[in-house]
């Protein structure tokens, strides 16, 4: 036996001992998903802290990273081992975290030893939960305009501005945050700091969305002091970090266009709602058609997926993909929500009762719309692919 | 295994780039449809495609063969797709020799496919549409069967020394069972080949058996039992020409972007124009997926994976659609000159078309994966 067959037996070993039953079973909506912090609310539903923490305890809430920073020090080999048996058994995510999908990246390139040290282990066990503090009512897919300003005191920053579209602001501990530190030049005057959302003049407003939900928040900071050695990277050089962070944030989004493990929602909805005929085929021949079509660029985008996270491991992607899979997996995704729409007729347009669980298709089919357009809109992916793969000239 | 080319499979795919570019760049395919070739191919590149070990590529090595798999046969297909090579590579190299892969006929016909002599076609298709149903007749006789019955879109069928068969020996047409496969030499008496040329220039033939008599050895497999075999030749033509579509759809695509950096209007390249720039990136992102789904129903298949098939439905149907769009959007980007003969890229669109149709459309393999997956 190979030493990674050794670890898919031990890998498949432990997850039967240790993933609680209740689980292995899909995410039924967004608040069913663990996103840890000092916020969180376990007595629902205390298998989530459970499994989190048995996770954890081996590193594997971020099989990658470094063991000396909470990570489980994974090969890719190993780590997509994990993945597969996992899948397996249809075991959900441990966290969901901005934490580890796009500040431990960027932190573990651009932080201090210190800094790692302090913010690493912590996201890795859940127990600091993270937002993003980018865009501004007047810098979004312009996003290096932003005017938010940190202005120095001593050891400090004093920070001053409002951000839009913070994902889950309210329920967030920490910030990670652009600021413009100069003037002199656009992208060439924004930092990057690290902050704690209860530091006196921060406040957040919820917005309402279509699908009923409030997600984002607007987020305003009022004299707000920050120590400098919470600076990522240097000053003036946020943007470094920034555009670093933006390719995770994509790598992460393009991921919605897969189906999750196991079973397959769209097409066991469509089935319980219109039938199979006498050969076996769901009885609207046109909207079959559409779904087949669809699942054959579902199933083909899987293994853009597995093709890119293989190629990101071994350092052959192109600098710019991440954009490309933004682009290709959120479409995909609200082509999915359109179909389960189709698919459930008017039992999916129902909003609030029991059976549609509070309306969760077309609350999910509402916010998928915002897809194409958080972290890049899909024609700013699309100018980032033809400038930077394909070399086409400015215009 | 992950999901991108090994070193040796890269330097195949370099050896073979250079190769293929050299000996049958797009003016070869040209050169022979000016004179109105009546083989279809040139038989000095089948030979050289011999002396390169590519005929051998999917032979076991204890044939004599190089004992490869579906990755690297793709890696050649891929090239000849980009340079729109006419070859027999796909149905000889390819499907033939998957077909004949552990039967007694093997040793008959791989030395020849080896030395680049002999060239195979497949007799499959019964109707303008792909489908499952065989109804072709093989019925008893003497020693051995009697084949009745048309083929249709038979690619290299009235120049090749032999010919896959897939006819009835039990049962009706739509039933899995009562399917055999046969290899038939050229010569039979009672088959006549109709060769008509194509869209694309390439040459098919509508065949003809009017009680052709074949001897009981040449049925490949079980009698009967011909579908396992059926599946393994379509396995792997489907991955073939998937591969050779991706090369016809890059080829199209990087054409395309390369003369939208050239072309001037206003003064400037239009391909600083958004508009432009916005259907090219687009068009690349489906080609990335479709590649990425070939190359996994060719890892798979070379693994005997169960999900090989599901995997096969996907890739033929993805890069079906994707190189559909990269040939659209090449004329419609390149404009005038994009109608017109002299100009390569209407080559492109031509020949998308016959792949798009070869074993399968998008939405027969669509239809084929729904299926499987139980609606």
């Amino acid at each position: 036996m190979s030493e990674l067959d050794t670890f898919r037996a031990q890998t498949r070993a432990w997850l039967e001992e240790n993933v609680p039953h209740s689980m292995r079973q899909p995410v039924r909506g967004e608040g069913d998903a663990n996103w840890g912090g000092r916020k969180a609310d376990y007595s629902k539903n205390p298998d989530q802290k459970l499994y989190m923490d048995r996770m954890a305890s081996r590193g594997w809430t971020v099989p990658d990273w470094p063991t000396e920073y909470g990570g489980g020090g994974l090969s890719p080999a190993e780590a997509k081992i994990l993945r597969e048996e996992m899948g397996r058994i249809k075991a959900r995510n441990p966290l969901n975290s901005f934490g580890i999908s796009m500040l431990g990246p960027a932190l573990l390139k651009y932080g201090t030893e210190e800094q790692k040290l302090e913010h690493l282990p912590k996201i890795a066990r859940g127990e600091i939960r993270w937002c993003q503090g980018y865009s501004e009512p007047n810098a979004g897919s312009d996003l290096a305009g932003l005017q938010t300003s940190a202005v120095p005191d001593g050891d400090d920053y004093i920070v001053n501005g409002q951000k839009v579209w913070t994902s889950y602001a309210d329920k967030a501990d920490w910030i990670f945050c652009l600021v413009r530190t100069s003037k002199e030049s656009k992208q060439g005057g924004i930092s990057f700091l690290l902050f704690d959302m209860d530091s006196p003049g921060v406040s957040t407003k919820p917005i309402l969305l279509i699908s009923g939900y409030s997600p984002f928040c607007e987020t305003f900071f009022d004299n707000v002091r920050v120590p400098k050695k919470n600076r990522i990277h240097e000053e003036n050089k946020g943007w470094d970090v920034a555009k670093y962070l933006l390719g995770h944030e994509r790598e992460m989004i393009s991921g919605m266009g897969l189906a999750g493990p196991g079973g397959n929602p769209l097409i066991e909805g469509a089935i319980a709602t219109i039938g199979l005929n006498d050969r076996g085929e769901l009885a609207d021949p046109l909207l079959r058609g559409q779904l087949a079509l669809f699942e054959v660029r579902s199933k083909a985008f899987r293994a853009m997926s597995e093709r890119f996270i293989d190629e990101l491991k071994a350092g052959r992607a192109h600098p710019a993909q991440p954009s490309m899979m933004k682009y290709y997996g959120t479409e995909l995704n609200k082509s999915r929500h359109e179909l389960v729409m189709a698919s459930g007729g008017s039992d999916a347009l129902e909003w609030e009762s029991e059976r549609s669980n509070h309306g969760a298709a077309p609350r999910a089919w509402l916010r998928t719309k915002a897809n194409s357009i958080e972290g890049g809109t899909s024609e700013v992916q699309l100018n980032i692919i033809a400038k930077r793969i394909l070399e086409l000239p400015g215009a | 295994m992950p999901l991108f080319l090994n070193e040796e499979q890269t330097m195949l795919r370099d050896a073979a780039q250079q190769f293929v570019a050299e000996a049958a760049p797009v003016s070869h395919m040209r050169g022979l449809r000016d004179a109105g070739d009546a083989t279809g191919f040139s038989r000095d590149l089948w030979k050289q495609f011999a002396d390169m070990g590519f005929t051998g590529i999917l032979i076991p090595e204890a044939d004599g063969g190089l004992g490869l798999g579906h990755v690297e046969a793709g890696v050649v297909l891929e090239e000849v797709g980009r340079n729109l090579s006419p070859s027999p590579f796909l149905t000889t190299a390819v499907a033939a020799v998957e077909a004949l892969k552990g039967s007694a006929l093997a040793q008959r016909w791989y030395p020849g496919i080896l030395a680049g002599e002999t060239v195979a076609a497949l007799a499959i298709d019964e109707r303008a549409k792909h489908g499952n149903a065989v109804a072709m007749k093989a019925e008893r006789s003497g020693n051995g069967f009697k084949l009745t019955g048309t083929k249709q879109f038979v690619t290299h069928g009235h120049a090749a020394d032999l010919l896959l068969v897939a006819a009835r020996t039990a049962g009706s047409p739509e039933d899995d069972a009562g399917v055999t496969l046969f290899a038939v030499a050229k010569d039979a008496a009672g088959l006549t080949a109709d060769p008509q040329r194509l869209a694309d220039a390439s040459l098919a033939a509508r065949m003809t058996f009017d009680g052709v008599e074949i001897d009981a050895d040449a049925v490949i497999g079980e009698i009967d039992g011909g579908r396992a075999v059926l599946a393994r030749l379509l396995a792997a033509g489907r991955t073939g020409v998937a591969a050779e579509m991706l090369g016809v759809g890059g080829g199209a695509m990087d054409m395309t972007v390369g003369y939208l950096k050239e072309r001037k209007q206003f003064g400037v390249p239009i391909g600083s124009f958004q508009a432009l720039q916005h259907r090219a990136a687009h068009l690349y992102a489906e080609m990335e997926v479709a590649r990425a789904a070939v190359l996994k129903a060719q890892q798979l298949l070379d693994a005997g994976d169960a999900q090989a098939s599901e995997a096969v439905n996907v890739a033929k149907a993805m890069a079906g659609l994707a190189s559909t769009l990269a040939v659209q959007e090449g004329v419609q980007m390149h404009g005038g000159i994009g109608m017109t003969d002299e100009y390569d890229i209407g080559f492109y669109m031509k020949r998308a078309r016959v792949l798009a149709e070869m074993f399968g459309d998008a939405n027969f393999h669509a239809d084929q994966f729904a299926r499987a997956n139980g609606y």
